[in-house]
């Protein structure tokens, strides 16, 4: 697949869209063993891609691919181009650290680090940032009223991140993320291990946040992608299949693997 | 459309469209039975028919609780949330077809055999007949899954049309010629007019099937040929 893949947004959108990230001809490699198969597409800036697909056909390992997160792993290598506002971050001269500055991640279990509410946030604001401590404060007051967690912890911020419940700890996270400031946010199943209710406050949270960040998120759970993004990508065994708007591919998608995937009728 | 992995929910979707085809069954029987009734003044079938009515109103309620429930339980996606939502919007015109259908049946007494003129019958049963087909052969299309055959039904409409505005032309004249016929003449025109609204709730049904099968709506405009609103008031 050489041509590129842009959601269709003529019927709700008419002013044209500044793209964030622009995927071209990515190939991923585990080893020996192929990924990802020739990805391209480009993600609108400021609003929600998700990522839709069975288990192990390339969603999480494209995610990963955008902040390079897979460098981590012995073996993994990724080929071709991820522009990030025209830049390609794939290039040996990208800057690891400033790049996850901005473009943050949070993951599908709660990831608190073992010490306070404050410090979960503030540790790493201080690996980028010298603030002073009021302005300190601020960041991080502002970073959990954004995450909609300030009100729940605001008179025990000394308390452990652990001992918050998992729908706060995961809120912690999408808090510690939103404090360094980035411009990208990527969520890896970020509400699978929640109930409904608290699944329902991080999708609020999504809803507001895309008006300042541009969102992906890789999930599962089909009524999830359908309610919080505004396009979506349907994933199958490395291959992009269909990219379009999101009313589209659940009203009516184009491929049949796409249709048969949504509606519960794969193999 | 293969089966799902989960197989009560295509036992769930099966359901709603047996119920689509029992009220789709039905509308014919009623509608068939309003003109016969009308044409032959039988007084026992045309009480057949408003009793029918009952029926299809139960059915339509059956078929919203199961679309309300499916939906709930089932959450459906693309072609199954398109035929569910198309189910209840099917059945919806279903069920109007019906009263429309009741509605005739009611004013059989009215107009009564001596009146109808043979002429004037044999207009009034080349329209039912021709609605007939159109109310059989809708839901017939869309169980055989033929989108080109929904849209030329859709299309077929006209005919009635055209039928309807030359009953009402030749209604009014009969009117004109004797005054005495004006009270079963009127009673007449109502039961033509129902019967082009029929027409009108199988192209909803084609459009609603058309979209559930392809996904697409079909094109907002079809040529339009009932004149009478030129001459007569909009009822």
């Amino acid at each position: 697949m050489t041509q590129m893949l842009s959601p269709d947004m003529t019927m709700t959108e008419t002013v044209a869209e500044k793209t964030k990230i622009e995927v071209k001809n990515l190939n991923f490699y585990y080893g020996q063993s192929k990924a990802l198969k020739d990805i391209s597409l480009s993600l609108p800036e400021r609003s929600v891609t998700a990522f839709i697909g069975p288990s192990g056909c390339g969603k999480s390992t494209l995610l990963r691919v955008f902040n390079r997160i897979y460098e981590l792993y012995p073996k993994q290598t990724a080929e071709g181009q991820v522009l990030l506002d025209g830049k390609n971050i794939l290039d040996r001269s990208q800057d690891l650290n400033l790049l996850r500055t901005k473009i943050g991640m949070v993951f599908q279990k709660p990831t608190p680090f073992p010490m306070s509410i404050y410090e979960n946030i503030a540790f790493g604001v201080r690996l980028y940032e010298n603030l002073g401590k009021s302005e300190m404060d601020g960041r991080v007051e502002q970073a959990l009223k954004r995450a909609a967690l300030w009100s729940e912890v605001k008179d025990k911020l000394n308390a452990s991140g652990l001992s918050l419940s998992g729908g706060q700890q995961q809120r912690l996270c999408i808090a510690r993320t939103v404090a360094v400031k980035p411009e990208v946010i990527l969520l890896d199943e970020p509400a699978s291990a929640l109930d409904p209710l608290s699944t329902a406050k991080i999708e609020e949270l999504i809803d507001e946040l895309q008006a300042d960040y541009t969102i992906v998120i890789v999930t599962h759970n089909m009524q999830q992608a359908a309610r919080v993004s505004r396009q979506t990508a349907f994933m199958y065994l490395g291959e992009l299949v269909e990219f379009d708007r999101t009313e589209k591919i659940f009203t009516s998608p184009r491929e049949k693997r796409t249709q048969d995937y949504i509606t519960g009728r794969f193999g | 459309m293969g089966e799902h992995t989960v197989a009560s929910f295509d036992e769930d979707l099966e359901q709603i469209s047996k119920l689509i085809r029992d009220m789709a069954d039905l509308a014919g029987s009623m509608v068939g039975g309003a003109t016969k009734a009308l044409l032959n003044s039988d007084n026992v079938l045309a009480q057949r028919v408003v009793f029918d009515d009952a029926i299809m109103d139960a059915r339509q309620r059956e078929l919203d609780d199961r679309a309300i429930t499916l939906i709930a339980k089932r959450q459906p996606m693309a072609h199954d949330l398109r035929h569910v939502v198309g189910a209840i919007r099917m059945a919806g015109d279903l069920e109007r077809i019906g009263d429309l259908a009741k509605n005739i049946a009611k004013r059989v007494s009215a107009v009564g055999l001596s009146v109808t003129p043979r002429d004037l019958s044999r207009s009034i049963d080349a329209m039912a007949q021709l609605v007939l087909i159109q109310v059989q052969g809708v839901i017939e299309e869309y169980a055989a899954g033929d989108a080109a055959a929904l849209a030329k039904l859709r299309a077929a409409d006209e005919r009635i049309d055209v039928k309807y505005t030359s009953v009402f032309r030749e209604l009014l004249t009969y009117m004109m010629e004797d005054p005495r016929n004006i009270t079963a003449c009127t009673h007449l025109l109502f039961c033509a007019k129902n019967l082009e609204r029929i027409g009108d709730h199988v192209t909803n049904i084609a459009e609603n099937a058309y979209y559930v099968l392809t996904g697409e709506q079909l094109p907002v405009n079809r040529p339009k040929q009932d004149e009478t609103t030129m001459s007569a008031p909009v009822t």
